[in-house]
């Protein structure tokens, strides 16, 4: 899927236009040479040449206020801050395994730019003072990681990483390693026990990373996005990142958008940008439906109606006062065609299949979500169910070791909060309150059959 | 079972990316590559993996059964992983599995009599924009597979 719109030049503006084509190898403008025509490596060779210091680099990203774009949105120059300057083993990973449902920026990211990744992680070695990288690329993207890896020996022959960088004395190697189908490892401490050969089951924090990371060392991970980032920042200025989105809510950001509109993709807008002019560009809603729901930020986080998400602005604030989470940006948008207790089910069943089992409650909760949600769905839901649903989710939430037990729990809540009469329907009529006719009409796939038309 | 000279290779490549005391780190790379050789992993050739890498067989297992792209049953020739996951499914995904599967004659875990294609349902590969997506053999993957997409694909795969 290609980017729709861009904005910053040392991310996307490279970036394919056809929404169409997905086929790799007709892919151009990734290599080196285009990365650096389009002002690629310049920052790094700016803070090389300037011998700006380290302490310099987190003060300009901490300016941009960039806050992590991996899903907590934690501040990124206060997280570089915090790793220990005297350790003599330090590492920086990047979190490439986007699988929550609903992302798909960090894969345009490592198609189209994987020199901006490279690019922010050496910078990032340099402020924090690490010898080592690497760069976790999830199982199903397998060719683009071996596009990373190519990026990689382009880097490497260019002197940009390795010993002696540019020959300023910097030493940063960086390696690409491949995960293999767990969505579990796209939190971090899972995903660190994964690059050290083991099962990726989270772990308990505190020790947070920065003080026992990948193999005990100090350790900073950022997601994709984050790094990418980071060489406008310091080639602009982190003023002028910060004045492309909002106070508190820096820069530009990538938004996923999926489901029912005319046009999904990815769009590069202002912090602040408000929904519906999203919406818009997404070429609004398909056969010219009617919006029913939005998950804004990827599937863990809550679900809102419509009339409420069309009043949010794209940004950490506005969508936290409206009840949800911006999460990873994913925008997950659902037209009046489908079935709120149907697509709970299916998201159960994904933190179900996904949950690692260290902690009883999550293994067992979110067994238990699925089975219940699974009932009303076929008919055999009880008048209790509901009430139980809420039972549960509570009692998962805050009880776990990683995150994703409230990520299970938060869309139960919230589907059953806002979309409750059509749960009670279903448990008191045995039957979906939309049409199973109507639903299919919302899937592409199903109407193009239908209509016996090539695309 | 023992491993290829290519494959050992190929695990070699891996393990020099980590540093010299931490050889485990190349398992789960190491298991992709004999997966490649094998078709899938049956417990020699695990055991193989973990005599290489030094490390305990069990602790092998482990990873091999954690990841959902390991397989340690035979597949077919050609193995579909349709995304179902709910982005996708607004776009059609279930709707292409259930395509998949009465072209096939087969269900979601299931392989063709002829041994040529095993049927999985998968969850979201990060390409939701792209839906229905599905992965070949893992390692490829396929986008906007509607109908006429799909009939195309099958062809393909000889
Ligand atoms: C269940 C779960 C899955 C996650 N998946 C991802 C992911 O795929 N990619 C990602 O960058 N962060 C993911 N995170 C968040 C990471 O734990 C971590 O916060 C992030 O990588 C930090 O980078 P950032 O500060 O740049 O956002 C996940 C968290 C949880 C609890
Ligand atoms: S909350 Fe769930 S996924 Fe996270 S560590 Fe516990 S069992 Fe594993
Ligand atoms: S939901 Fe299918 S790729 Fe994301």
């Amino acid at each position: 899927m290609a980017l729709l719109q861009s904005i910053n030049p040392l991310l996307s503006a490279g970036w394919q236009r056809d929404a169409h084509e997905w086929r790799l190898e007709n892919d151009t403008g990734w290599h080196l040479k285009d990365y650096e025509a389009r002002g690629g490596y310049q920052s790094l060779r700016k803070i090389l040449a300037a011998k700006m210091s380290p302490d310099d680099v987190i003060a300009e990203v901490k300016k941009s206020v960039l806050r992590g774009r991996g899903g907590a949105g934690f501040p990124t120059g206060l997280k570089w801050s915090f790793m220990p300057k005297a350790a003599p083993e330090k590492y920086i990973v990047c979190n490439t395994d986007e699988g929550e449902p609903g992302t798909f920026k960090d894969r345009d990211i490592q198609r189209f730019d994987p020199h901006a990744v490279i690019e922010g992680m050496i910078i990032a070695a340099y402020a924090v003072g690490a010898g080592r990288g690497y760069n976790y690329i999830h199982g199903e993207i397998y060719e683009l990681y071996q596009r990373f890896e190519q990026a990689l020996d382009e880097a490497r022959a260019a002197g940009l990483i390795g010993q002696n960088i540019l020959g300023s004395g910097l030493n940063f190697e960086l390696f690409a390693h491949q995960g293999w189908g767990a969505y579990i490892c796209g939190e971090e401490t899972g995903l660190l026990e994964s690059i050290e050969g083991k099962k990726g089951q989270p772990r308990y924090k505190p020790p947070f990373p920065a003080n026992v990371g990948l193999y005990g060392k100090p350790t900073t991970i950022n997601n994709t996005e984050t790094f990418a980032s980071i060489p406008y920042i310091l080639r602009d200025g982190g003023d002028a990142f910060l004045n492309l989105g909002k106070p508190n809510n820096g820069g530009t950001k990538l938004f996923s958008v999926s489901g029912h509109v005319n046009r999904p993709g990815n769009f590069e807008v202002p912090m602040g940008t408000p929904f519906p002019k999203l919406l818009e560009m997404a070429g609004g809603m398909r056969g010219g439906r009617k919006l029913k729901a939005v998950i804004p930020g990827g599937s863990s986080a809550p679900v809102l109606p419509a009339d409420i998400i069309m009043d949010c602005t794209l940004d950490y604030d506005s969508i936290a006062k409206a009840g949800s989470m911006f999460g990873s940006g994913a925008v997950i948008v659902m037209d009046e065609t489908v079935c709120m207790v149907q697509a709970l089910e299916r998201l159960s069943w994904f933190y179900y299949e996904e949950s690692c089992g260290q902690c009883t409650p999550c293994r067992e909760g979110t067994g238990w979500l699925y089975k219940v949600i699974h009932r009303i769905e076929h008919g055999l839901g009880r008048p209790e169910d509901l009430d139980l649903l809420s039972d549960v989710s509570t009692n998962i939430m805050g009880r776990t070791i990683c995150a994703l037990g409230d990520a299970a729990a938060l869309p139960v809540l919230s589907f059953t909060k806002h979309f409750r009469s059509e749960f009670e329907y279903h448990i008191e009529h045995k039957k979906c309150l939309v049409p199973r006719d109507v639903q299919k009409a919302g899937s592409t796939f199903h109407t193009r059959l239908m209509a016996g038309t090539a695309c | 079972m023992m491993l290829s000279e290519a494959t050992l290779k190929k695990i070699d490549r891996e393990v020099a990316k980590y540093p010299a005391d931490q050889k485990q780190s190349a398992v789960m790379a190491a298991l992709i590559f004999a997966q490649d050789e094998k078709g899938w992993l049956a417990h020699e050739t695990i055991a193989s993996v973990a005599q290489y890498l030094d490390m305990p067989e069990m602790a092998v297992f482990e990873v091999a059964s954690f990841y959902n792209m390991y397989d340690l049953h035979p597949v077919g020739k050609y193995k579909l992983t349709v995304c179902t996951n709910l982005p996708c499914a607004l776009s059609g995904g279930v709707h292409a599995a259930d395509y998949l599967k009465k072209k096939l004659g087969i269900d979601f875990n299931e392989t063709t009599p002829d041994g040529k294609f095993t049927l999985k349902e998968g969850e979201c590969m990060g390409a939701c924009g792209d839906a229905p997506v599905m992965l070949v053999n893992n390692k490829h993957m396929r986008c906007f597979m509607a109908p006429e997409e799909i009939d195309l694909l099958l062809e393909e795969c000889k």
